[in-house]
């Protein structure tokens, strides 16, 4: 896999017109910057275009299409920096829920579009914060947060003749990316594809009409189980449901259950498989746990007793610390992953991957394991 | 002022111990309610402050490039003087303590932001949320007590060089940013402790001396020089400077209404040993003073109107401490305690009463009047002139004086 991204103006083939244009340039920031101290000049630009070049990657909700009951495709302008993707690949998204920022990985659900946008498919999954936000209370003109495309779920160059997908329930999202971007080439595309598709019920499928619509053209061999009918998926069924297996590359991306079982079911009979573990924000929490400090490398065994910066103290580890009672902040780290318990009321904070929220470690106990960047 | 541990009625000693843990229970909980309730509503005041304030600068600063001309000149400054007590007031102030910490919006963060003040930042979180808040009021630990150049309290023994200290306090209102820098230094100190040449120090300074050249370059190099055009140099300059003395004397006043006022508490060292979370509640609540006003005097103060409140939680968003002021207040009245609270020009004045009679020695200001003033004010020149020997003897008849017209 391979994203191209065009170097912006590089200094070594860079005529001296270019040059001195650029230097003018650097210059009058240079100027900007000092007028505006101790803001940054991209704070102000912020509060006219969010989206320009050089702004930290936002985009603009364009629109809100609703799929089924509980799930939306949010169609979003990333800002001037987007570097494209490739259909299969994720992105992060940092939405405010409730006044607080909280990020999430979505698969991305078209390939580059002429129209520059993005969009993502989002199930409300129960007591998803973010989801069930994005999915119900977003509404078109809001502001999001987005990361880089990330992943390498995405189709080979050349592509494998034969292929067979097993999706389930949103697990179709990488991959209604992968097949539209095939379906709109403008070089008709002949490929044997097997879409193997799960879901609750027949309402429940992401994209059904338009998945039912490639049959109906075929462009695909489409296979719905619907659970509530056909009961589970089920690996050793394979063979039946899809006879020439051994000659198909499978791509998979579905709950954890699914994924392991077709690992498991291929490996055995060295078949090629590719995945995609949609990454779970749970983080197991409880009374106490193990802090690691990622910068210095001490591992420390804490209670759920014992604020963090006392636990981390007592094992020699060098911490910045204030008045100890939590009023002045002095102490704060982020928190990379893991989950605390706020001593004074029991509240619980819990960081996935990426997060990087913000304790203060005088009142925090660990309640699970915890990695700190300290 | 005296501590409250040294005065014959202390405002306490009704409490049990049990009583002022229970007040602090009672405190934690209306703490849970604003935890409990802080949301988009809050995110969404804070967001909008920030704006209007980036746009009531700029706003400002593009009508000062033609400030030669006067009428662009006075709108130019009074807007900008304004956006400049926002940014440092109710956003800088309440965004350094954390208020805001909780959206997670690394932008509007504790540990990213930095304002329009001589002093770095971090170096302002040391002293000010650390040392102040942590003790506050407790003397000999808490500098905001005077900054280390007044005489805020009886029990300092008085000297000749606090004559001077109203004049002092002008001074440093009029350039408080850079006092505050030199202060959260801890300049005073260490160059009496000939720490000068300390590594860590010496950085520390370097880091203000950058942050000092970099606002001046903004505010006397960079705009002033954009000004040139419309032959607004001068103009612009001197735009800039008023509005950075306007900020300046504003927040010094709000800050002297927030702990100086007469009947605010100070404590002794000893006291806090040992404090519990109970008794920290309630030295934050006789340690300050509140200002009754209108919402934009909140606003422009910070919500350090809400001093009280503010002292009690740090940490809770600015915009919700008048919401719970009513409860605290009836915390107060519940458990007998002085909720201090007036308008605004009635705390400065009082403030500033404090700072006179002090630079005075004890009890003259109380003993004087038009009748004595002749000899009082050739009495407070022999002391002034004359050797401790003399100022000892003098102070004995001043207090003999004072308690005798106090029992009068």
């Amino acid at each position: 896999m391979s994203i191209s991204v065009t170097p912006r103006a590089s200094g070594a083939t860079a005529s001296p017109v270019r040059a001195r244009g650029r230097s003018l340039r650097d210059g009058l920031r240079r100027v900007a910057e000092a007028a505006v101290t101790p803001l940054q000049l991209d704070d102000v630009l912020d509060v006219f275009h969010p989206l320009r070049a050089g702004a930290e990657l936002r985009g603009r909700i364009v629109a809100v299409h609703p799929e089924t009951a509980d799930s939306a495709t949010l169609v979003i302008r990333p800002g001037r920096d987007w570097a494209g993707h490739v259909p299969g690949q994720y992105v992060r998204v940092g939405v405010d829920v409730d006044g607080v920022r909280l990020w999430r990985t979505y698969s991305l659900t078209h390939g580059p579009r002429a129209d520059r946008c993005i969009s993502i498919t989002v199930k409300g999954i129960p007591d998803g914060v973010v989801s069930n936000h994005l999915v119900h209370r977003v509404r078109a003109g809001q502001m999001i947060h987005l990361g880089q495309a990330e992943g390498d779920f995405v189709l080979p160059d050349p592509m494998p003749g034969k292929l067979l997908l097993v999706t389930a329930g949103s697990g179709i999202t990488p991959v209604i990316g992968m097949l539209r971007n095939l379906f709109s080439r403008a070089v008709p595309f002949e490929a044997d594809i097997v879409l193997l598709h799960s879901a609750l019920s027949r309402s429940e499928v992401i994209f059904g009409e338009e998945l039912r619509r490639y049959a109906a053209q075929g462009r695909l061999r489409l296979v719905e189980l619907h659970t509530d009918v056909h009961g589970m998926l089920d690996v050793a069924d394979l063979d039946e449901i899809v006879p020439d297996l051994a000659e198909r590359t499978t791509y998979a991306c579905g709950p954890v259950g699914l994924l392991d079982a077709l690992e498991e079911h291929h490996t055995g009979r060295g078949l090629p498989l590719h995945i995609e573990r949609f990454r779970t924000a749970t983080v197991v929490t409880g009374e106490g746990g193990t802090l690691t400090f990622s910068r210095s490398g001490a591992v420390v065994e804490a209670d759920g007793a014992t604020p963090i910066l006392d636990a981390a103290e007592s094992a020699g580890v060098l911490m910045p610390s204030g008045c100890r009672m939590g009023v002045c902040f002095g102490c704060v780290l982020p928190l990379r992953e893991g989950a605390v318990r706020d001593l004074r009321n029991g509240q619980l904070t819990v960081a996935a991957p990426g997060d990087g929220v913000i304790i203060q470690t005088c009142i925090s106990a660990a309640a699970g394991a915890c990695d700190i960047d300290n | 002022m005296t501590a409250l541990q040294k005065k014959s009625e202390n405002p306490i000693a009704h409490l049990t111990p049990e009583d002022i843990e229970q007040l602090g229970v009672e405190l934690d909980a209306i703490r849970q309610d604003i935890l409990d309730s802080r949301g988009e509503r809050d995110a969404a005041y804070i967001r909008k402050v920030i704006g209007v304030q980036r746009k009531m600068e700029l706003g400002s600063r593009a009508v000062l490039l033609a400030s030669a001309f006067p009428p662009a000149w006075i709108v130019g400054t009074a807007g900008l003087s304004v956006a400049k007590i926002l940014e440092n007031m109710e956003i800088g102030h309440n965004i350094l303590h954390g208020q805001w910490d909780w959206m997670r919006d690394p932008k509007i963060h504790s540990t990213t932001w930095e304002w329009d003040m001589a002093t770095p930042a971090k170096q302002w979180q040391h002293s000010h949320n650390e040392l102040h808040h942590t003790y506050t009021n407790v003397i000999g630990k808490d500098n905001d007590l005077g900054y280390g150049i007044m005489r805020v309290d009886e029990d300092q023994p008085w000297h000749p060089f606090f004559l001077v200290q109203p004049l002092w306090n002008f001074i440093n209102a009029c350039f408080f940013e850079y006092g505050i820098a030199a202060y959260d230094l801890e300049l005073g100190a260490n160059i009496k402790r000939k720490k000068t040449k300390d590594p860590e120090f010496k950085a520390r300074v370097s880091q203000v001396l950058k942050k000092i050249r970099k606002q001046a370059t903004k505010d006397y190099v960079v705009h002033p020089a954009l000004s040139l055009p419309t032959g607004s140099f001068l103009p612009t300059l001197a735009a800039n400077f008023t509005a950075n003395v306007v900020r300046n004397l504003w927040s010094h006043s709000i800050i002297m209404c927030g702990h100086f006022p007469e009947g605010v508490e100070t404590f002794e060292k000893r006291s806090i040993e040992g404090e519990t979370r109970g008794e920290w509640y309630v030295r934050q609540m006789l340690g300050s003073a509140n200002i009754s006003g209108s919402r934009a005097m909140h606003i422009m103060s910070g919500n350090l109107s809400h001093q009280i409140e503010h002292h009690l939680f740090p940490d809770l968003p600015s915009n919700r401490y008048a919401e719970i002021a009513p409860k605290v207040k009836d915390l107060f009245d519940k458990y007998d305690l002085n909720y201090h609270a007036a308008p605004f020009p009635k705390q400065v004045a009082s403030a500033w009463h404090k700072v006179v009679r002090l630079s005075l020695p004890n009890g003259w200001l109380a003993t004087t009047n038009a009748k004595n003033a002749v000899p009082q004010l050739k009495m407070l020149y022999k002391m002034t002139t004359g050797g401790p020997k003399l100022r000892r003897a003098a102070q004995a008849r001043l207090n003999q004086q004072a308690r005798r017209a106090e029992a009068a």
